[in-house]
């Protein structure tokens, strides 16, 4: 079947499977990000994570011949960066953003100088999950060819929602998160907190590396990521600090990203290249339209970004 | 020494008695970023040395390819001049406590109105052709960066992302231009825009290699200088980085005042993508986003965003900048080399700003 043949159904098809396969990582880095902002921290630096994630993964999984173990390396990857974020940032007086941006640097330094000699070879991929198969088109079964940390980014989404709401530890976060000096009047540890978070949070930014390097695209190279760890941290305002939100916001990414590719794939290529933006507009649309100088957002953390 | 911007870390003086001169913090503002350079030359010797490379072999190459002679040190100061401009898109904002780091999207703009308004009287004489590129490069980033200041004036929008996103939206833009209404057909492997013709681009100076595009980044750090330390505008940036609350109490305009800064901040970054279109590559093409914006980002942080600081910065890591290719060909290092030792050095800058007032040599006494 050509994309000729269901015409514009093709852009539909296109968009979608973008969505889901495209917003895999968006979905992953925004839970991390998300789980850091609750405890009162930004980390911009997920862009380094996601990038070390995707180069771990794709080399251990071409020296191991296992993308789960591949996986498991990007997380653990991811972890350790956080970790690096972490005791920047719990330093009194080191600011978030700048500590951000200096994670970024220094992450993708050290995945493009260990990713270098896996530029070329092909690393096994994580196998997919096939959804589709109740249709005879083969766009739809590929839009349903589903990643295997898609599945499980959607899980931690709804859990997350569950450990925020109902749980001992997550109220221990969000404590954290709206005022250091009560959690730790009620003997919470902010700090311990806030590591915790920060690493766990990483460790999920570096499982959407995983996904970019070995599910899609699907190969590892130095511009793998383009700014998507960077939109986590707008994607996470736009889903208000909530898991399930995030997973939403993440499928519309996605999709809005596979829009230029789609259309091309039709045949139309005007502004192809303008196309490319339309991820970055569509958060900045929605900052424009969300954000508001008058009064804070609804489930912003009360200490975000503050100095404790 | 001033009330410094919150974002920089550094320390308020203002409860220390002016008499006693503080040469002491004045040691310690220097003493600092000079201790937590070494501090990651020693952490990126380690890391050499864990690849298997001699580290003073490799800080040795460094030097030569950067300072080394003439014509290496031609070569690393050619990078150091954008590099100073585009700190400044940073540094500027930072004295506000905003964090700005649009600097290679403002560069990008920059070049391309640049080219533009260049293609556009290209037949004019030379002097002619160039202010008009620099006029149209600084209006460009300017207006670039300010629309960054008016969202977060007007709407709250946190002006570090929004910045950061429009350095994708501004690449966007520099393809579909180059590929589309600005491209010159014979331009086959690598699109890019009709050429500036040789004659009217911005010379060497005298007998060296190196372009006035050095002189522009030197005089415009100058300028900030003065404007940030020695005016009374510059107070009042200082004052509202100082104490947002306390300059509204006292009547500042506030969100103008922030709304120029933004406007010089894209200016000086649209000024470095004038000079890399006029003064290297001739033309807009996907080179301009060679990374001198973010580059610029670090210049701006390891110098506390202060402008006579920034030169010297830009200096040094045009000189790093420079050694990558040698760090390649002597000791098969990779380019990512150069990444690895500017984020240890980032790391060790802020890891120092935590360290400030608290190391006793540094103390003042109590007067």
């Amino acid at each position: 079947m050509t994309s000729d043949s269901i015409g514009w159904w093709g852009v539909v098809i296109g968009v979608l499977a973008g969505a889901i396969r495209g917003g895999t990582p968006f979905l992953l880095v925004s839970l991390g990000e998300c789980l850091t902002e609750k405890s009162g921290k930004i980390n911009l630096g997920l862009e380094g994570v996601l990038l070390m994630g995707a180069m771990s993964a794709y080399a251990i999984s071409y020296k191991t011949g296992s993308p789960w173990i591949g996986a498991g390396a990007a997380a653990l990857a991811g972890g350790v960066l956080g970790m690096l974020h972490a005791l920047l940032v719990l330093r009194p007086k080191v600011n978030d953003i700048a500590a951000g941006i200096a994670i970024l640097i220094f992450g993708s330094g050290i995945a493009f100088y260990f990713g270098k000699p896996f530029i070329q070879p092909s690393a096994p991929q994580l196998p997919g999950i096939q959804l589709g198969g109740w249709s005879s088109l083969g766009q739809i079964k590929a839009a349903l060819t589903i990643s295997p940390l898609f599945i499980f980014g959607v899980a931690v989404a709804f859990l997350m929602q569950w450990f925020f709401r109902t749980t001992r530890w997550g109220m221990h976060v969000r404590a954290v998160g709206d005022s250091p000096a009560a959690a730790r009047a009620m003997g919470i540890s902010p700090t311990r907190t806030r590591f915790f978070s920060i690493v766990a949070g990483s460790a999920l930014g570096g499982l959407g590396g995983a996904h970019l390097s070995l599910f899609y695209p699907g190969a590892w190279t130095e511009s793998i990521s383009s700014g998507q760890g960077l939109m986590a941290v707008a994607l996470v305002i736009f889903a208000r600090w909530n898991p399930t939100q995030c997973l939403w916001a993440s499928l519309l990414f996605g999709g809005a990203q596979a829009i230029g590719p789609s259309l091309q794939a039709v045949g139309i290529s005007a502004g192809y290249y303008l196309w490319n933006a339309s991820p970055y507009i569509l958060t900045l649309v929605v900052m424009i339209l969300t954000c508001s100088t008058k009064r804070t957002l609804t489930g912003a953390p009360g200490a975000l970004g503050a100095n404790a | 020494m001033q009330p410094a911007a919150s974002i920089a870390g550094a320390p308020s003086v203002a409860l220390i008695p002016r008499a006693s001169l503080r040469w002491r913090s004045r040691l310690e503002a220097a003493a600092m970023p000079i201790m937590a350079v070494l501090v990651a030359m020693v952490l990126f010797g380690s890391f050499c040395a864990s690849q298997g490379r001699n580290p003073l072999a490799v800080f040795g190459a460094i030097n030569k390819a950067a300072f080394g002679s003439w014509y290496s040190f031609q070569n690393t100061l050619i990078r150091a001049a954008p590099l100073m401009l585009t700190a400044l898109c940073t540094a500027l904002p930072a004295r506000l406590g905003l964090v700005v780091i649009g600097n290679e999207g403002a560069l990008v703009i920059g070049g391309l109105t640049a080219t533009a308004a260049g293609l556009a009287v290209q037949s004019a004489p030379v002097l002619v052709v160039l202010t008009a590129m620099a006029l149209a490069g600084m209006v460009g980033g300017g207006l670039w960066i300010t629309f960054v200041g008016i969202l977060y004036y007007k709407r709250g929008v946190n002006e570090t992302i929004s910045s950061l996103l429009l350095n994708y939206v501004a690449i966007a833009f520099l393809n579909h231009l180059v590929n589309g209404p600005m491209r010159d057909p014979s331009s086959l492997n690598k699109p890019s825009s009709y050429p500036i013709p040789d004659d009217k681009m911005l010379p060497a100076i005298g007998e060296s290699n190196i372009h006035y595009g050095l002189v522009f980044g030197m005089v415009v750090c100058l300028i900030a200088w003065v404007l940030m330390e020695h005016t009374s505008f510059g107070f009042k940036v200082r004052m509202i980085g100082g104490n947002i609350r306390a300059a509204r109490m006292a009547g500042l305009p506030v969100a103008a005042i922030g709304l120029i800064i933004c406007f010089l901040a894209g200016a000086a970054a649209g000024l470095a993508g004038m000079i890399e279109v006029a003064a290297v590559h001739g033309r807009a093409n996907e080179s301009l986003a060679a990374g001198y914006g973010y580059a610029g980002i670090l210049v701006a942080f390891v110098a506390r965003h202060r402008g006579l600081a920034i030169m010297l910065v830009s200096v040094m890591l045009g000189g790093i900048l420079a050694s990558g290719g040698i760090l390649q060909r002597q000791f098969q290092l990779p380019d990512a080399t150069i990444l690895v030792f500017q984020g240890l050095v980032f790391i060790t800058i802020l890891f120092s700003d935590s360290l400030y007032g608290k190391l006793k040599f540094f103390k003042e006494e109590a007067a």
